[in-house]
């Protein structure tokens, strides 16, 4: 039932996400960060149950790392991070998969080849599908809000204008969804990597 | 010179360290080369140490058609109902945490225990509830009782409740489908303060302020969510706690019994009281009476 959405801008990308966590009839918390960071200028939107979530980006983000340690130091470019998550996907896919739905957006600095440089957004599903894109969404939230996308996206859109997309998209879900989704986290990753923009119940309030 | 003094000596000490969760440990792991107690052991289906699975050809099937929880995948007809039923919460405020439970154990329509501890010591400053199969939360807290001495043991200091309700959670994610039936409430003090983490049989692990978890949590809550607030007395905190108890017990068919209550505080937790919520049913109804009398 999670709702994630990720749109590109110019100089970055805006990924957002719901914060309730249900479990049959119940809400057990509305306070939640289901955009993890993996490294300072990457981070993933996630839909899918806590424990795989928890699980599937701890063990990217580490191993992510765990190579920039045994590499000197050479980071991941945002591409080979996707194409990294995509191979974990497919490998658990026959073996008790994770049931993870994602959006992964961050940014290339590239001193050598400023050609490189900028922000980009990859959607990959639980099979192991995986796909550069401009703008999007996963779980229920895709059904309502790809018409918004694509009706207002254009090309070199700025940070706020992202924004603004993005907040009709919660905007509509709130509106015409069954189930209830009042707070929603906003993310930006940019050159400067992954801030949070705003979020409707602060995660770290426990 | 030579070197032959250990398996592997070109290695630097500590190498194994950075391999933890990545594909090379995992093949290691199961070499049998890297037994480390920080990442969870891949399941060796009937080895030593190992929790016992059914001798059948598809042990996930097998459990899944015989014990799972029926209020988490449907009554499949399993041969295996389980004994529960139960309200029990637990919340954060100022002066600490309240844990209060109640104390009975169903199977199906029958009442097959009315005086349950639904309260496990860990240790003098971490608690666990249980809710759901009273064998899978018995068995697994108090499995998690010992894998917090040998933490302490290891490493001489306590466990910070992160880290218990992470071990407990990883067990759960490793056998997430084989029918576990469990919904805890890892609760304590650490270094870090006050600190409560609801654990449950999908793996699921969350840090809140308050949670309640059972057949009758949804009552429980509805009061809780009404009284609560962070900055509650301790009498005023136990009160809240015992009315929650009481009210989801008077509702809720399969929960009732006894009310368990403790109060965590830096030095660890105190037992407050074990009340007959019969009891209380009587002296509510005469604080009632008395308040609309007047």
């Amino acid at each position: 039932m999670d709702s994630v959405f990720g749109v590109c801008y110019n100089g970055g990308v805006i990924l957002a996400a719901d914060q309730s966590n249900a479990r049959s009839i119940l809400v057990y918390q509305e306070n939640l960060d289901k955009i993890a960071e993996l490294t300072s200028h990457s981070a993933m939107g996630v839909a899918g149950p806590n424990c795989d979530l928890v699980n599937f980006t701890e063990y990217v983000a580490k191993n992510i790392r765990l190579y920039e340690l045994s590499n000197d130091g050479t980071k991941l470019s945002v591409h080979a991070q996707a194409n990294f998550a995509r191979g974990e996907l497919a490998y658990a896919l026959r073996r008790g998969p994770y049931q993870v739905n994602i959006l992964l957006g961050g940014y290339d600095t590239n001193e050598a080849d400023k050609s490189k440089e900028g922000a980009s957004l990859y959607h990959l599903d639980y099979m192991g599908t995986l796909h550069k894109v401009p703008f999007g969404a996963q779980g229920y939230a895709s059904y309502f809000t790809l018409s918004i996308m694509d009706r207002e996206y254009k090309e070199n859109l700025n940070e706020a204008e992202a924004i603004t997309i993005v907040e009709h998209c919660i905007a509509e879900i709130q509106t015409r969804f069954m189930l209830k989704q009042p707070n929603y986290i906003i993310k930006a990753v940019d050159k400067d990597g992954v801030r949070v923009i705003k979020y409707g119940s602060d995660p770290s309030d426990n | 010179m030579d070197f032959a003094f250990g398996p592997e000596p070109c290695m630097a000490i500590g190498h194994d360290i950075l391999d933890i969760g990545s594909r090379k440990a995992q093949a290691k792991r199961q070499r049998g080369a890297l037994g480390d107690a920080m990442s969870p052991a891949p399941l060796e289906l009937g080895m030593p140490g190992q929790f016992d699975l059914p001798n059948v050809e598809d042990p996930a099937r097998y459990c899944r058609t015989n014990f799972a929880s029926v209020c988490g995948t449907g009554d499949e007809h399993q041969a295996v109902k389980f004994a529960k039923g139960t309200t029990t919460l637990a919340f954060k405020f100022n002066d600490g945490i309240i844990i209060s439970v109640d104390s009975r154990s169903t199977m199906g329509n029958y009442i097959s225990s009315g005086t349950v501890q639904k309260i496990i010591k860990i240790n003098p400053f971490l608690l666990g509830t249980m809710a759901g199969g009273a064998a899978d939360c018995s068995f697994w807290e108090r499995n998690l009782g010992m894998e917090c001495r040998l933490y302490e043991l290891r490493n001489g200091r306590r466990i910070t409740v992160a880290a218990a309700s992470k071990l407990l959670a990883n067990v759960m994610s490793s056998y997430r489908g084989y029918g576990l039936s469990m919904g805890t409430m890892v609760t304590g003090w650490d270094e870090t303060g006050p600190q409560l983490y609801y654990v449950d049989d999908d793996g699921t692990r969350l840090k809140g302020r308050y949670f309640s978890v059972g057949s009758g949590s949804m009552y429980a809550y509805g009061v809780l969510d009404t009284g609560y607030k962070p900055d509650l007395t301790v009498d005023e905190a136990i009160e809240l706690g015992t009315r929650a108890i009481y009210h989801a017990t008077h509702r809720d068919a399969a929960s009732g019994g006894i009310n368990n209550l403790y109060h965590m505080t830096k030095d660890g937790w105190k037992f407050i009281h074990a009340v007959d919520v019969n009891d209380l049913h009587y002296k509510y109804a005469e604080e009632k009476k008395n308040a609309m009398a007047t």
